[in-house]
């Protein structure tokens, strides 16, 4: 797989990409919900990057803007070095990117067959020329999924929650697309069924060559999936660098608190490790701080934090972090 | 002179008796929690650990019955004590916090009006002092600035506040036993760590028991001392921590430990657990982990098997274990004649 | 020293056990979509059920009884060509017979009674309240028919776009539904009879009557306003769904995601709207009638039954009381049902 990464050009390359909600606040005033404000990173073919970050911090946003299902209140979503921009470009976009969401009970439409569900995006483009070409891609699909074929014709609401979440896994692939973005698709399973689902989605990279961008809250299963992890706070990217790395290291303040926070399924190791705990809950992203987000629950704040908005720079190599202090932390 | 345990529940079996049958949510469970200590009951969906609690609770919802069993606090026995009894146990003897913090608070009424009036309901304090016994609580639980938020309504707290009131009103009793059903799954990871670090000290300050509900193997191991893993109804396990983590012996725990991500993990492949989880209207003849367990013995399709004490701190119910015990010769197999090890 | 159990056991049964005997034990529950649980809670409710028949029964009878009747609606048995006009055809009690019929019975013949007597005019009032409940029962389905292309349409459109379109939309509705409907209704039937009776000559719609299609005008125009509110506040709701959004990814344009994904899961809204909408439908035409602003004569509606009972409500009461009873039944029982349907469809109620 590290052959593939060594390519120049990456698959996707968002730069500054920002999106605002208008929200209804009071009776005639309407406030910008910064939900992702200035992002740039990249993602190399067959790579994973994870994006993590906790509520308010935009990561879904991040992921549906990025296919174009919110379009961009600025900003450059740039696919293997097309910019989409008009219509065109966005139903381009959709034969190569497609998502796997988090609610295997509400990403499936209760009154389809299984078969239908999975062969829509097929119906959509007119993927196949006859219905037994239709329905031989859509057995391939569920075989390789792990479906039984049987169950073809049933209606999603008799599987159970693992099983629906590979009705929605054979559905994201029926395109054949180059990338994916993987909103939560574990969070809602079972811990038993979650490792099956991972375990599918690295299979899956493998076999037919993916790029995710995989995005969850939970900490250990995008260290275990992801090459590169990208840490989100209020709709800013606070730092980004190999999962390792940042897992072992981290120098943004707050990935540094939320590594430790994260209960460790190992009781020595939990009872004795210091906790980072922050104060405060997390502001409103209506009401996001001035300055670096941040700071209101930073022990290293200073006045120089509530100014302006700090840089993502490249701290190490491969390690951007966006902090005014952080040469000092 | 042996300590009696605070509560002891032995075989306890708890249905629902719905228009598809009846489902068998607990079906014969026995654990004792003694007084200041921590229990975790960990299962996934379908295990019957929310239900465990409500039963204790009595709580359940109307198409559910404790079908038989016992469950003495304090020596005192609950099943079947009738609502008088039950009224006085809970939120003074026993308090329970849910999940979601959005719908367990009305959100008609001020906060201080609900803590005010939780407390009246079970101590003797006028309104003046139960005020001021709110306004402690909440100190306790670091909500800052108390004055101004018991006059505020729940929708204008976040989560983790709401949880923490939570915690306030269950607490303003001083109960024996904290029962937490899966307390900081709706919250955020450095939301859940305050949370679970207030729950921690509180309990040694106030030296009272929890019963920690969740399928968390990570929240499990940082705040109990004794765990309980649970599967279709059924304890598959139990004993100390680190008992069942560093040494799980029950098929299913250690699958589950198998198949969890870790820092270690990353790169390799997960060992996950095979099948779907049980559908609790059509149960299997023996155990119900057998279908999906990779080492299932013919044995073990078609009886469950019995606890067995492992050592004094471990107990587990698995056929693997008794054969273990018949190739180390510890257990001798007779033709003839009964008798089991409890 | 190791203490020993003693266990009573098979040793055999140790042996692992086969995958084909474990998949064995797993199986799936029986597939049973949504429609059948509807249709199960559907017969457990005894009122709707029973209502449920009490429509077939009548919609039956309407259908066929005309098809054997030895009266038709319009014929006045005293008039006959040729012969002079026979009195004693009109306003008879129930199961009396007119002169002729007598004379016929007394020479062998079997004469089928009049089981409800005849009109002032000497028709054979069953047959005519039959034919009334015909005209009723076709009136409200087709008024309903097209309350709900027209509802559903523009409620989807709104719904589903949003922003310009649906603000538009809405305030026409809006308009529409703050006009006072009876009034409405009444002046519209009014012009449109005097306009439409020329343009209807020698077509087939001339048989049915001006005032019938100026109904069915009217209801296109008026009354489709609360069944687009209603499938809009559906599609509001359905459109956040995540399937939704899932088809949107796959690339699905507007159209696409309305007809395959919004109105299907809109369907049992839109029945239990349309099965309320019927009885509603019928008593607008039958006060329409009552009014003389329904059908033409000499074809009978429930409403102008009615009307024309009034002359003679002393000395005929019967004639008033039935087709009053026959609208009532009909309207109840409909909205029995459809009440019924809700309570089994209705996806908010169930848990």
């Amino acid at each position: 797989m590290s052959e593939r990464l060594k390519e120049e050009n990456p698959l996707l390359d968002i730069r500054h990409l920002k999106q605002y909600f208008n929200i209804n606040v009071g009776s005639f005033q309407r406030k910008p919900l910064k939900a992702v404000d200035d992002v740039s990173f990249s993602i190399r073919r067959g790579e994973t990057l994870g994006l993590v970050g906790e509520s308010g911090c935009g990561k879904t946003t991040v992921g549906r803007t990025v296919l174009h299902l919110y379009k961009p209140t600025a900003g450059e979503v740039i696919f293997d070095g097309r910019t989409i921009a008009d219509k065109a470009d966005v139903q381009y976009l959709r034969t190569k990117a497609t998502m796997v969401f988090q609610d295997p009970y509400s990403s499936l439409n209760p009154r389809m067959t299984v078969s239908d569900i999975i062969g829509e995006p097929l119906d959509i483009h007119r993927a196949y020329r006859n219905k037994t070409e239709r329905q031989e891609k859509i057995l391939d699909l569920m075989d390789r999924v792990g479906l039984n074929s049987e169950h073809a014709a049933r209606y999603a609401h008799e599987f159970s929650g693992g099983q629906r979440q590979r009705i929605g896994i054979a559905r994201a692939l029926a395109l054949n697309p180059e990338f994916i973005v993987c909103d939560e698709p574990v969070s809602a399973l079972d811990v038993s069924i979650q490792a099956q689902v991972i375990n599918m989605f690295v299979d899956l990279q493998e076999q037919l060559g993916l790029t995710y961008l995989f995005i969850a809250h939970d900490i250990l299963v995008v260290r275990h999936i992801s090459n590169r992890i990208a840490v989100m706070y209020l709709g800013k990217m606070v730092e980004l660098a190999d999962s390792k790395e940042i897992y072992d290291h981290p120098l943004h303040p707050y990935t540094r608190s939320l590594m430790s926070a994260v209960p460790q399924p190992d009781p020595k190791i939990a009872r004795s490790s210091r906790r980072i705990v922050l104060s405060g809950d997390i502001p409103s992203p209506l009401n996001a701080p001035s300055g670096c987000p941040f700071r209101t629950r930073c022990a290293y704040a200073q006045e120089c934090c509530a100014e302006s908005v700090p840089e993502f720079q490249e701290v190490e190599k491969g390690h951007f972090v966006a902090c005014h202090r952080i040469k000092e932390i | 002179m042996a300590n009696q345990p605070l509560l002891q529940v032995t075989d306890l079996r708890t249905s629902f008796f719905t228009p598809a049958g009846e489902v068998k949510a607990v079906n014969g469970i026995s654990f004792n929690l003694d007084r200041g200590k921590v229990l975790g009951i960990v299962g996934e969906s379908g295990s019957g650990k929310s239900v465990t609690a409500y039963s204790i609770m009595q709580i359940l919802a109307p198409t559910g019955k404790i079908v038989s069993g016992s469950i003495l606090l304090d020596g005192q026995e609950l099943v079947n004590a009738g609502e008088a009894v039950m009224k006085t146990v809970r939120g003074n003897k026993i308090s329970i916090i849910f999940q979601d913090p959005m719908t367990s608070l009305n959100p008609t009424y001020t906060i201080g009006h609900q803590l005010v009036e939780a407390i009246r309901l079970h101590t003797n304090r006028d309104k003046k002092q139960a005020w001021d016994r709110a306004l402690e609580m909440l100190r306790l639980v670091n909500v800052n600035e108390p004055e101004k938020r018991m006059k505020q309504y729940p929708f204008e707290f976040s989560g983790g506040m709401r949880q923490r009131v939570m915690i306030a009103m269950a607490l303003a009793c001083e109960p024996d036993i904290l029962i937490a059903d899966e307390p900081t799954t709706a919250l955020d990871v450095t939301i859940q760590a305050q949370i679970l670090e207030l729950m921690k000290s509180l309990q040694e300050e106030l030296g009272m028991a929890i019963i920690m509900i969740t399928h968390d193997l990570g929240v499990v191991a940082q705040m109990c001392d004794e765990v309980i893993v649970m599967y279709a109804g059924s304890i598959c396990e139990q004993g100390t921590a680190d008992e069942i983590f560093y040494n799980p012996k029950h098929e299913y725990t250690k699958g589950l430990m198998r198949s969890i991500p870790t820092a270690e993990t990353a790169g390799s492949k997960l060992q996950p657990i095979t099948g779907t989880p049980i559908d609790l209207l059509c149960m299997p003849e023996g155990c119900p982990f057998a279908p999906r367990c990779a080492n299932a013995m013919k044995i073990c399709l078609k009886h469950p098997c019995e606890r067995m004490l492992l050592n004094k701190d471990h107990m587990s119910a698995c056929w693997m274990n008794v054969k273990e015990g018949i190739e180390n010769g510890v257990i001798e197999p007779e033709e003839t004649k009964g008798g089991e090890e409890e | 020293m190791k203490k020993r159990f003693t266990m009573h056991v098979d040793v055999d049964s140790f042996l692992p056990a086969t995958d084909e005997e474990k998949s064995y034990i797993v199986q799936m529950r029986p597939s049973s979509t949504f429609f059948k649980d509807g249709i199960k809670r559907l017969l457990k409710n005894k009122v709707a059920t029973v209502s449920f028949f009490v429509v077939l029964v009548i919609v039956l009878a309407a259908i066929f009884i005309p098809l054997f009747w030895p009266y038709s609606y319009s014929d006045m048995l005293g008039m006959r060509e040729g012969q002079s006009v026979d009195p004693s055809f009109k306003n008879l009690k129930p199961f009396h017979y007119g002169a002729t019929e007598k004379a016929r019975i007394a020479a062998g013949e079997k004469v089928f009674p009049h089981i409800f007597g005849t009109d002032s005019a000497g028709r054979d009032y069953f047959i005519r309240v039959v034919y009334g409940t015909r005209i009723s029962l076709a009136v409200g389905f087709f008024a309903s028919i097209i309350v709900l292309i027209i509802g559903m349409t523009v409620g989807s459109v709104a719904g589903y776009f949003g922003g310009v379109v649906d603000m538009i939309v809405m305030r026409i509705v809006d308009v529409i539904y703050s006009l006072p409907d009876m009034l409405m209704v009444i002046l519209l039937a009014a012009v449109l009879k005097m306009t439409l009776a020329p343009a209807l000559e020698g077509t087939v719609l001339a048989k049915l009557g001006s005032n019938m299609i100026s109904l069915f005008v009217v209801f296109a125009l008026l009354y489709w306003v609360s069944m687009s509110r209603l499938i809009r506040g559906q599609i509001l709701s359905l459109r956040e769904q995540e399937y939704v959004l899932a088809s949107r990814a796959a690339g699905a344009k507007g159209r696409w995601v309305i007809t395959k994904h919004l109105l299907p899961n809109c369907i049992s809204v839109v029945i239990i709207s349309t099965a309320l909408q019927i009885p509603n439908a019928i008593f607008t035409e039958s006060y329409l009638s009552f009014l003389g602003l329904g059908v033409n004569a000499p074809m009978p509606s429930l409403g102008s039954l009615a009307s024309d009972a009034l002359n003679g409500v002393s000395s005929y009461p019967y004639r008033l009381i039935i087709p009053a009873v026959v609208i009532s039944l009909i309207v109840l029982s409909l909205n029995l049902f459809g009440d019924g349907l809700r309570d089994a469809f209705d996806p908010k109620l169930r848990n």
